[in-house]
């Protein structure tokens, strides 16, 4: 609480350092007195237990490197804004490396933006990036769905009831997948299981998000999992209603003490600080990045007092599995439809790009997209 | 004043009279400001950070470079046009404060309307119809809300909300769906309208002709309703509805076209978020322009001619909001903050107009 008190000391201290700043506003170059000033924006705030939460937390792991200078915007939203907050970046801060990590800053807020600063590295949290782009964007990802994979082992020897609940913010491409992932996961421990999907429809509306985790609970699933940009509500809600939860973007953990099972987390500290290496040893940034496990690219949360040891050790011999390479996608595998989507004994691979384009929920898992 | 001789009096008492009642415009959302400031500076000695550093960041961000003008410059462009939504109404006594709707209308109207026209349209044909098509969408949508008032009386203030909630359903289910550009799997949108269909940035800037049409459009409805017959007949109405109606004014005619033209205002403010910015119409466009709208159009008294300096100053404070965050480590709230401050203050402030002996003249002289 001292940092709350208002006293004379603090007064003259402040303006003092506000006098210090006016004195040196004049320099460009301030923030970056020496070494690699990298921006990052992000679209909601830095202490969201979610999305926004892991992209800061790896921020962290990244200003802690010498001669490196992290400068940081919150809550930017995909308008002109971003434009003009990476632009202030670089104009102002002199920022040599830019991350946008919200999906809609790319096309056009980015790319413009790239071929007006060729000097200046721009790589974007989505696999977007193609041929036709400007050499200095580029794109970073992590393939959640294999943790929600691990995450849907732990569940599956989690449940009673064998129902497992979803909450899904849209139902688009990498959302559809993390549900399909999760549900291998628990067939794979526990044939029964199926997995019940609400949509809310937005990325970020709490109210719906507990409605729909009470609808789920109600509906007699013990297990609940999301993915929505702020899994805050959807845990906590869960975690009230005495049922177990499995996290989704960055750690839930401390926000439900007796249920919690696991979480699917990105690391894009991993990929931030390997940006970082390449920078100073003066070597290309590739345009393109993407893995999972193998690359530690993801992770899981901490297990929680949820995670029964039968859930611990078949969550972490998966885990291993995906690591090593062995495809979460293994038939037989039908789609919603009765299609089938993989053969007997066939497999997919877990890079095919056939299932960046996921526009279906495979058998097994009871709701709609429409 | 008492040595003046009986012959000039009237004249000079008539100048000193307006110019102190002038005075008093300025003065006071001047006084609100100061007091806003004064106040934040306390909430920031609170946080232990140092108000003139943020000061003169806010400065710096907002008007202290050549980019940072442009950056305000382009914040301001959609704010001019979303405030003149509130402004009009305002004239007739109305309190819309559903500008975001019309502003999400007009951009999916433009958006959607350029679809089948995008292959084969010349671009000033393209541009055309959207531009007409989201200053119709936006006047309809604020028509509405002129007319549940006048036929049904329905507050304006509440209608023009909630039609935002629909508009915005409006979009996502259009956008999610039958409009939704297949090619782009994982952001719904509408097909985009193509880079060279865009509208240009003014020569020499980063800004796009939305400023000029902004500032120009703030200008003719200056005139509209402060020179005209309608906008005459329109304030009458604002002053006071029964003794409008008594003079045989045609007040429900009067009530729907100002909501009309308020809507295609903030409508034409959507078109150029996606004829100059994004290019095609998804959940982006509501950004809340039309909110901070509000703020611009109480700020100025919902003078139009005001509009134009106070939008630019808050598409200042918006602008330098980045740097701020980043140089004070501050969250992104406090300029929201000092936002919501101003905007409290200066409500309070328009009540007590009139209250001051020193913006009046003596009994004697009046």
């Amino acid at each position: 609480m001292n940092d709350f008190k208002i006293s004379r000391r603090n007064f003259v201290k402040s303006t003092a350092a506000g006098a210090a700043g006016l004195a040196t506003l004049g320099l460009p170059t301030m923030a970056s007195a020496a070494g690699l000033t990298i921006g990052i924006v992000y679209v909601g705030p830095r202490d969201d237990f979610g999305w926004n939460q892991a992209h800061a937390e790896a921020a962290k792991v990244l200003g802690t490197l010498p001669d490196v200078t992290v400068v940081e915007e919150e809550s930017v939203p995909e308008t002109i804004a971003v434009s003009k907050s990476m632009e202030s970046m670089i104009n102002l801060d002199d920022a040599k490396m830019i991350f946008a990590t919200s999906f809609g800053y790319y096309k056009p807020f980015v790319l413009d933006l790239a071929a007006k600063k060729p000097d200046v590295q721009f790589r974007h949290a989505a696999p977007l990036w193609t041929d036709a782009d400007p050499k200095n964007a580029g794109s970073y990802f992590g393939y959640l769905d294999q943790a929600h994979y691990v995450d849907g082992v732990a569940a599956g020897l989690s449940t009673t009831t064998n129902k497992l609940g979803f909450v899904a913010a849209k139902p688009i491409g990498t959302v559809l997948r993390n549900i399909n992932s999760f549900l291998l996961g628990a067939k794979k421990v526990n044939p029964d299981a199926t997995v019940q999907v609400i949509f809310t429809g937005e990325w970020s509306l709490p109210v719906r998000e507990a409605e729909a985790t009470n609808a789920l609970v109600n509906a007699d699933c013990d297990v609940i999992t999301c993915h929505v940009d702020s899994p805050k509500v959807v845990i906590e809600t869960a975690e009230g209603r005495g049922v177990k939860t499995c996290g989704h973007n960055a750690s839930q953990a401390p926000l439900a003490p007796k249920g919690f099972i696991t979480g699917a987390e990105y690391k894009w500290s991993t990929i931030y600080t390997g940006y970082a290496a390449d920078l100073a040893a003066g070597k290309p940034l590739p345009n393109f990045i993407g893995a999972g496990f193998d690359k530690d690219f993801v992770q899981n949360t901490g297990y929680g007092a949820g995670a029964s040891p039968a859930a611990i050790a078949a969550a972490d011999a998966a885990r291993a599995e995906v690591k090593a390479g062995k495809p979460i996608f293994a038939g037989p595998i039908m789609k919603q439809d009765g299609s089938v989507l993989v053969g007997a004994g066939k497999s997919l691979d877990n890079y095919d790009p056939m299932l960046d384009q996921t526009d279906f929920l495979i058998e097994g898992v009871v709701g709609s997209i429409t | 004043m008492a040595d003046i001789t009986d012959t000039a009096a009237p004249v000079t008492s008539d100048t000193v009279a307006r110019l102190k009642r002038s005075a008093e415009f300025v003065v006071m959302p001047a006084a609100a400001l100061l007091l806003s400031a004064i106040l934040f500076s306390i909430f920031l000695l609170i946080l232990g950070k140092s108000p003139v550093q943020f000061f003169e960041l806010l400065w710096r961000g907002g008007f202290g470079t050549w980019f940072s003008w442009q950056n305000t410059f382009i914040r301001a462009s959609p704010l001019m046009l979303t405030a003149l939504c509130v402004a009009i109404p305002a004239r007739l006594g109305m309190v819309v404060i559903g500008g975001e709707g019309a502003l999400t209308m007009g951009g999916f109207a433009a958006a959607a309307i350029a679809i089948p026209m995008i292959s084969w349209a010349p671009t000033f044909l393209l541009l055309g119809v959207m531009v007409i098509a989201s200053a119709i969408a936006g006047g309809i949508w604020m028509g509405i809300v002129g007319a549940v008032r006048h036929y049904r009386g329905v507050n304006e203030t509440i209608s023009s909300l909630l039609l935002f909630y629909i508009a915005v359903s409006i979009l996502n289910f259009f956008v999610e769906g039958a409009l939704r550009d297949p090619s782009d799997p994982n952001k719904p949108s509408t097909m985009p309208i193509g880079k060279e269909n865009m509208i240009g940035n003014i020569p020499g800037t980063d800004v796009h002709w939305g400023l000029i049409f902004g500032i120009l459009l703030c200008i003719v409805l200056y005139f509209v309703m402060n020179r005209t017959t309608f906008g005459f007949a329109a304030r009458i109405t604002g002053g006071n509805l029964r003794a409008a109606q008594a003079q045989g004014l045609p007040v429900g005619k009067l009530i729907l076209i100002s909501c009309a033209i308020a809507g295609a205002a903030a409508g034409l403010a959507g078109f150029f978020e996606i004829a100059a910015i994004h290019g095609k119409a998804n959940a982006s466009l509501v950004a809340g322009y039309g909110f901070t709208g509000i703020l611009v159009s109480f700020l100025a008294r919902h003078n139009p001619l005001v509009i134009i300096p106070v939008a630019i100053f808050l598409g200042g404070i918006a602008a330098s909001g980045g740097l701020i965050q980043r140089r004070m480590d501050l969250p992104d709230a406090t300029v929201l903050v000092l936002q919501g401050l101003i905007f409290v203050i200066l409500l309070v402030s328009e009540t007590l107009y009139g209250r001051f002996a020193i913006f009046r003249l003596k009994e004697a002289t009046s």
